[in-house]
């Protein structure tokens, strides 16, 4: 349909719409007038993407000079190509309406993993080992020794795009993964990097957040992406963890023994070259001397890792004296590396500042700050120098010169830890430096700055006030959406106590009791028996998983649970995780049903969906606390009370809440779709917990439903299942949660909007 | 009563059966049986009866021998030699020899088809009651028979039957008793032996490998239950006992299905991370080596495991048969392409193409809503669908209070002033029907309706149930089921459009004539014997069938004779 948001003409490729995705695009529409940012929540299964894609398409075509690119980003592979997907259609709805295709181009990056179509390369799985073998097929300098030898291997697909990609544009159209893929065998070009030169011109550009918010990455790949872009992070909730650990690096006794064998071998290289080829090192000394920042101009297939820092960060100055001859800077390196090495060598916990730690360095070893700030680059530098191809065996090295780049440039909002052992094995030494990042809006601070509106959304954003907060930004729009519904589809639970009335918490204290875990697994073996088709619980951490397991079984809850379900449980490796996944499918689409045990926090809670029948009740079991005893989730802590007054305890429970919320969410992902949300600990029942989650849950969380036994919260379900069994047609939907063009223009646009946020 | 004809094979003495002692005779046409001290044969079956023989187990108490009959019945002979278990095993063996040899000379060739039909009847108690009233009264014939009036049961027969599949609690359904001397007893049954083989195959061909060859059935057993499949948490790693070799085979063959992927993008949890970068970046904690493996995590595998097993044995055995469960309109497409997912698994070819469209339309799938496009009616025409009248009743069932229905105070009111106004009415009504009927008439009426009265003759006051003895209610049930069964086919002919419809409308007529000659009219000279004053009553309906039949055809014969 042709709708209208103020004055701006969208075209919504279905023939119905959800109020709440017309008022999610008059904020939209608000925040892009504004040229500002905004954080906006809406369930999931209510078509955000859709939503988001079909009103920023329209406006680039009304503004095309406001709004000049869209820049998605999604956080799993799978997102992404289900947003290429649903851009597809959208062009098409275009097309279909004006019979022209609409003059965009949409476009998708993803990693050489992905994308890579030569014939052995590709068959490579481990992502770090295809980047590496690329490289060697494709660095500048290999091409270069291809022009006078050509038995140097290359890659066909490279040459046959440096060759004649560059001058032709793509013509217009939507690029999901595997039709760059086809493109790219039909003409011979590498779809990696034919998508890599793309990105610069395409309209809409598809990929994960890391290629923004990692500077490492983003150095590389989006660095000229325009100002005036629109950027989505969709699926944010967890944005800030991503920015984190996009500047935080450890280093343990592996990387260091790695590290050191890899400074012999750069000084024996170093050494071999200076007696074949000394012209070759004495023309990179004599570039730095010259004041180039970097000894040769990289070319696109040279730079895997750029620098670690962010690039208002990077120094525009001359590479110091010190490090410039290839030796001397060898020699720094290892005098570093020793550095770190007695640092490793601590009996007890160390927590440090990075100035502390730069000090420490001056007096214990002579090391300056400057050098240090330049020691990512020159070490690229040197790299290619050498010509060295195969960059895998480096990455030891290259990761602390990461952190000698990044320890010197930032002094706050950083910490340095060492821990000698890992809390669970205080008797195994196993010493580990982290370099951690405690803030957040770091990292995202140029994304901010950059691009004149940035979008967060999610499914489970609430307490909205939170992120501004943590991210250091002043969103113009913050709204929060609930979802419109004909009939209660889901259905909130906090099941407080057992039958045998003992109130069931995975507090700490209690998370060990016998009566709470056998409470635990009454409820489930219930839950097995009544609901049809696929059941998932979550537990807050994988070792909770395992006792409760282990207790279970013992406890005989396993074999009831057998008796009604199949039981398959994640594990902590994720191919076999997969498979079981897959097998858990197969047995609810056989009509067997099955239960799926999983963690909060994992990779099944953060990227699996189980619509419909897979997932027709979601337990969380317990609140999916963050290990609190992490010393670096403690400096965290620390750093959000002092700098943003952010207390301990209402981070905590933001954190804990918003993964709960991603949990239970997992099983809804539409308004045809019903679920059972059962959380199972009497702590969801306080004020506190209730009121962080999201307000589309929290409307259905009445008072009544708040504290329930097993057995009640049973006969809850049963009679709801019943309900919800009814034939569900189109009729009872429309003109509550489903609106054609015509209700849509007879009812005035702000009792929609009214209706879609319901405070 | 043995005639001297009979050449005797073999004579086996102390040959008990039933508590009696006796002699045991091999002929060369049946085997005998003669208590001792007579001269009578007490036992005696045709060789062409016997269909099969069965012989006690090696290191039975008891030596004995069994011959089963074609028609169920069976005779045990029990070996009592006084030289001891040894004699007697060789006397039974002498006997069973000699009967492997000739058995199969007298194997009665009966032809596949004839057995079927015979197993079928005999399974279904209607149909072989049909085949008694119509086939042995040579109503129709025997080939008519199963050609028409039984091919739903013919039919029924070929598809087949679906497998049921392995209860994923097999295992658990073993409870142990304890034997009050610190051990444990466990109870298996065939069933479960079977869902073990069925899920585990590696036992299954350890089994095969180990039994009886190495140690006795229970031996095995004994040996399963305290192995790692049984106790989940015992690490078979450090266990050295049978089935360590099959927990490896387990884990090998788990290890393969996961090398060769999955087939489901949305599924591939290792695929979903879209950045290479190296493992020592970010905050994260890292991943723990997972070599060690404590208890609980093998076990947590060992349930993985189990589950997939057991929904593969019920997969490997028909692949190509998607149940049918009404789960959604979109499971079934979802699972047409787990079918070839599946497949392509399997036959390891990994098409690009394919998974490419595979993987297409698993994020199509994904992003459709349903509700937002239109005309997706059509989907939903085909299925019927449960439409209630009262929803609220069948989610409550009845209970105390939902007999009062909810109204708003004003409805009510509306309701009680339309009662009201309808009482007024009714009464006006009653004043009317005064002028109807007089008193007088209307107690004539029912004098004359009351037993005893005019209108009234011929009618006992006994109902029918007590009149009626239970085996002429059953044999008028039958004739209804065998009257029906031809009635239905003969009203299938009309409109006989073509001429084979002709013939069978013909053939039926004749085959209902026949019926009633031999069928009804015994029963109805039976019924005037028996129970005079029922006579026609209970046979009124059939005949009026029949006539109703007879008028369709006769009508149709004049016409067409009027045709020509």
């Amino acid at each position: 349909m042709k709708l209208q948001v103020d004055d701006l003409i969208v075209y919504f490729p279905y023939d119905y719409i959800y109020p709440e995705q017309y008022a999610y695009m008059c904020e939209l529409k608000r925040a892009l007038d504004a040229k500002g940012h905004c954080l906006l929540e809406m369930p999931s299964g209510t078509g955000k993407t859709t939503t988001l894609l079909s009103l920023i398409v329209a406006y680039m075509i009304e503004y095309p000079h406001t709004v000049r690119k869209l820049i998605y980003c999604s956080r799993t592979v799978p997102e992404i190509e289900k947003v290429m997907e649903e851009l597809k259609k959208l062009l098409d709805y275009y097309e279909k309406q004006d019979s022209v295709y609409p003059r965009l181009i949409g476009l998708v990056l993803s990693s050489r993993k992905n994308m890579c179509i030569h014939p052995e390369v590709s068959t490579e799985r481990e992502g770090k080992i295809v980047d590496s073998k690329c490289h060697s097929l494709t660095a500048s300098y290999v091409r270069e020794r291809y022009n006078y030898d050509d038995t140097t291997p290359v890659c066909q697909y490279y040459e046959g795009f440096s060759m004649d990609g560059k001058e032709s544009n793509l013509p217009y159209g939507v690029y999901s993964i595997d039709d760059l893929k086809q493109y790219g065998r039909d003409r011979n070009w590498c779809p990696y990097f034919l998508s890599r030169f793309a990105i610069i011109h395409a309209n809409i550009v598809v990929y994960s957040y890391h290629y923004l918010l990692d500077p490492k990455i983003a150095e590389v790949v989006s660095k000229e992406l325009c100002k005036e872009s629109v950027v989505i992070f969709d699926e944010a909730h967890n944005i800030d963890n991503v920015c984190i650990d996009s500047m935080s690096v450890k280093i343990n006794k592996r990387i260091i023994e790695k590290s050191t064998a890899n400074i012999n071998l750069l000084e024996r290289t170093v050494a071999e070259m200076r007696e074949d080829d000394a012209k070759k090192l004495q023309d990179e000394y004599q570039r730095l001397v010259e004041g180039l920042r970097d000894a040769s101009v990289a070319r696109e297939t040279d730079v895997i890792l750029a620098n670690p820092v962010l690039p208002d960060e990077i120094l525009n100055e001359v590479v110091p004296g010190n490090i410039r001859n290839a030796e001397h800077f060898v020699s720094f390196l290892k005098r570093f590396v020793e550095y770190i090495k007695t640092r490793l060598r601590v009996q007890h916990v160390v927590q440090e500042s990075p100035a502390g730690f730069l000090k420490d360095l001056q007096t214990k070893v002579c090391i300056e700050r400057k050098p240090l700030r330049f020691c990512a680059e020159r070490l690229a530098s040197l790299l290619r120098t050498l010509e060295i191809a195969d960059l895998t065996d480096f990455s030891p090295l290259i990761l602390i010169t990461h952190l000698a780049t990044l320890v010197s440039t930032y002094t706050k909002g950083f910490t340095i830890i060492v821990e000698p052992f890992d809390d669970k094995t205080p008797t195994v030494s196993n010493p580990i430096l982290h370099f951690c990042c405690l803030d957040s809006s770091i990292a995202v601070k140029p994304v901010f700055d950059r691009f004149q509106t940035v979008v967060i959304t999610s499914g489970t954003l609430s307490p909205l006030d939170m992120y501004p907060k943590i991210l250091n930004f002043h969103p113009v729009i913050m709204s929060s959406f609930t979802m419109t519904l004909a009939r209660p589809c889901l259905l909130p639970m906090i099941v407080s106590k057992g039958n045998d009335q003992v109130a069931i918490s995975s507090r700490f204290e209690t998370r060990e009791d016998i009566a709470v875990i056998r409470n635990y697994g009454q409820l489930l073996v219930e839950i097995a028996a009544n609901v049809p088709d696929g059941v998932v619980c979550f537990f807050t951490s994988y070792l909770y998983l395992e006792s409760v397991v282990a207790s279970w079984y013992d406890q005989g809850v396993i074999d009831s649970l057998q008796r009604y379900k199949l039981l398959f449980i994640e594990t902590q490796d994720s191919a076999e995780t997969s498979f079981a996944l897959m097998y858990y499918i197969k047995a609810c689409e056989s009509g067997r049903g099955a239960v799926l045990l999983s963690v909060a926090r994992g990779k099944v809670s953060e990227g699996v969906d189980f619509d419909h029948h897979l997932g027709r009740a979601v337990l969380m079991f317990g609140i999916p606390y963050v290990y609190t005893q992490s010393r670096i989730l403690k400096a965290r802590l620390d750093y959000l009370r002092d700098q943003f007054q952010i207390r301990e305890n209402d981070f905590l429970t933001f954190d804990a809440m918003r993964h709960a919320a991603q949990c239970v969410g997992r099983a809804l992902r539409g308004k045809t779709d019903y679920g059972i949300m059962i959380f199972a600990d009497k702590r969801f029942a306080r004020a506190d917990k209730r009121s962080k989650l999201p307000k589309w849950i929290q409307e259905h969380l009445k008072d009544s439903l708040c504290n329930l036994s097993t057995e009640e919260a049973v006969q809850i379900a049963k009679r709801w299942l019943r309900q919800m069994a009814q034939p569900f047609t189109r009729e009872d939907q429309l003109g509550v949660s489903l609106l054609t063009l015509e209700q849509l223009e007879n009812l005035e646009s702000s009792k929609i909007e009214k209706q879609a946020q319901q405070m | 009563m043995t005639t001297s004809s009979e050449e005797i094979l073999l004579q086996v003495p102390h040959v008990r059966y039933k508590k009696g002692d006796g002699t045991l005779y091999l002929m060369d046409q049946r085997i005998a049986w003669m208590m001792e001290n007579r001269d009578t044969v007490s036992i005696s079956h045709l060789y062409s009866d016997i269909k099969t023989q069965k012989i006690s187990p090696e290191g039975k108490a008891k030596v004995q021998l069994q011959v089963v009959l074609h028609n169920g019945v069976s005779s045990t002979f029990h070996f009592i030699n006084r030289g001891g278990l040894q004699e007697q095993a060789a006397d039974r063996d002498r006997v069973k020899e000699l009967l492997q040899t000739l058995l199969p000379k007298f194997k009665r060739k009966i032809d596949k088809e004839l057995e079927e039909k015979n197993r079928l009847l005999s399974s279904n108690p209607a149909l072989l009651q049909l085949y008694k009233d119509l086939v042995m009264s040579e109503v129709v014939s025997s080939e008519e028979f199963w050609a028409q009036h039984a091919s739903q049961y013919t039919q029924a027969q070929k598809t087949q039957t679906q497998d049921i599949g392995v209860s994923g609690a097999f295992l658990a359904d073993i409870k142990p008793q304890t034997d009050g001397c610190n051990g444990l007893k466990y109870n298996i049954t065939a069933d479960i032996i079977e869902s073990i083989f069925k899920t585990y195959p590696a036992v299954k061909k350890k089994y095969l490998e180990h039994v009886p060859a190495k140690m006795s059935e229970a031996q095995f057993w004994t040996k399963f239950f305290q192995s790692h499949y049984f106790h989940r948490d015992r690490k078979y790693a450090e266990s050295k006992d049978l089935f360590t070799e099959c927990g490896k085979i387990d884990d090998q063959e788990m290890k393969k299905d996961i090398q060769t992927g999955i087939n489901d993008p949305l599924l591939d949890i290792t695929a979903f991370e879209d950045k290479s970068i190296d493992e020592c970046y970010g905050a994260q904690a890292e991943k723990p080596t997972g070599t060690i493996g404590t208890v609980s995590q093998a076990m947590i595998k060992r349930f993985n495991q189990h589950s997939i097993m057991v929904l593969k044995a019920s997969k490997n055995k028909q692949p190509e048969q998607p149940q049918q469960n009404g789960a959604d309109p979109n499971t079934n497409s979802s699972k047409t392409q787990e079918n070839n997912s599946t497949n392509s698994i399997s036959n390891n070819s990994s098409n690009n193409e394919e998974t490419h469209v595979n993987k297409k339309q698993r994020i199509q799938e994904k992003i459709t809503y349903n509700d937002l496009e239109s005309s997706n009616e059509n989907q939903n025409s085909s299925r019927s669908q449960l439409s209630l009248s009262k929803v609220e009743r069948y989610l409550h069932g009845p209970m105390p209070g939902a007999s009062i229905e909810h109204l708003l105070p004003n409805e009510a009111a509306t309701v009680n002033r339309g009662v009201l106004l309808e009482c007024r009415q009714w009464q006006g009504g009653r004043q009317l029907s005064n002028n109807l009927v007089s008193p007088a008439a209307s107690v004539g009426a029912l004098g004359e309706l009351s037993p005893g009265g005019a209108l009234m003759r011929g009618f006992q006051e006994q109902s029918l149930a007590q009149l009626v003895p239970s085996d002429i209610e059953k044999d008028v049930r039958n004739l209804y089921l065998s009257l029906c069964e031809l009635l239905n086919h003969f009203w299938k002919c009309f409109p006989p459009t073509t001429p084979a419809l002709e013939q069978k409308a013909i053939k039926m007529h004749e085959a209902l004539h026949k019926f009633q000659g031999a069928k009804l009219k015994p029963f109805e000279d039976k019924l005037i014997r028996e129970l005079s004053p029922l006579s026609h009553h209970l046979t009124k309906h059939l005949n009026q069938l029949l006539n109703a039949a007879y008028q369709k055809f006769n009508t149709w014969q004049k016409m067409k004779t009027h045709h020509r």
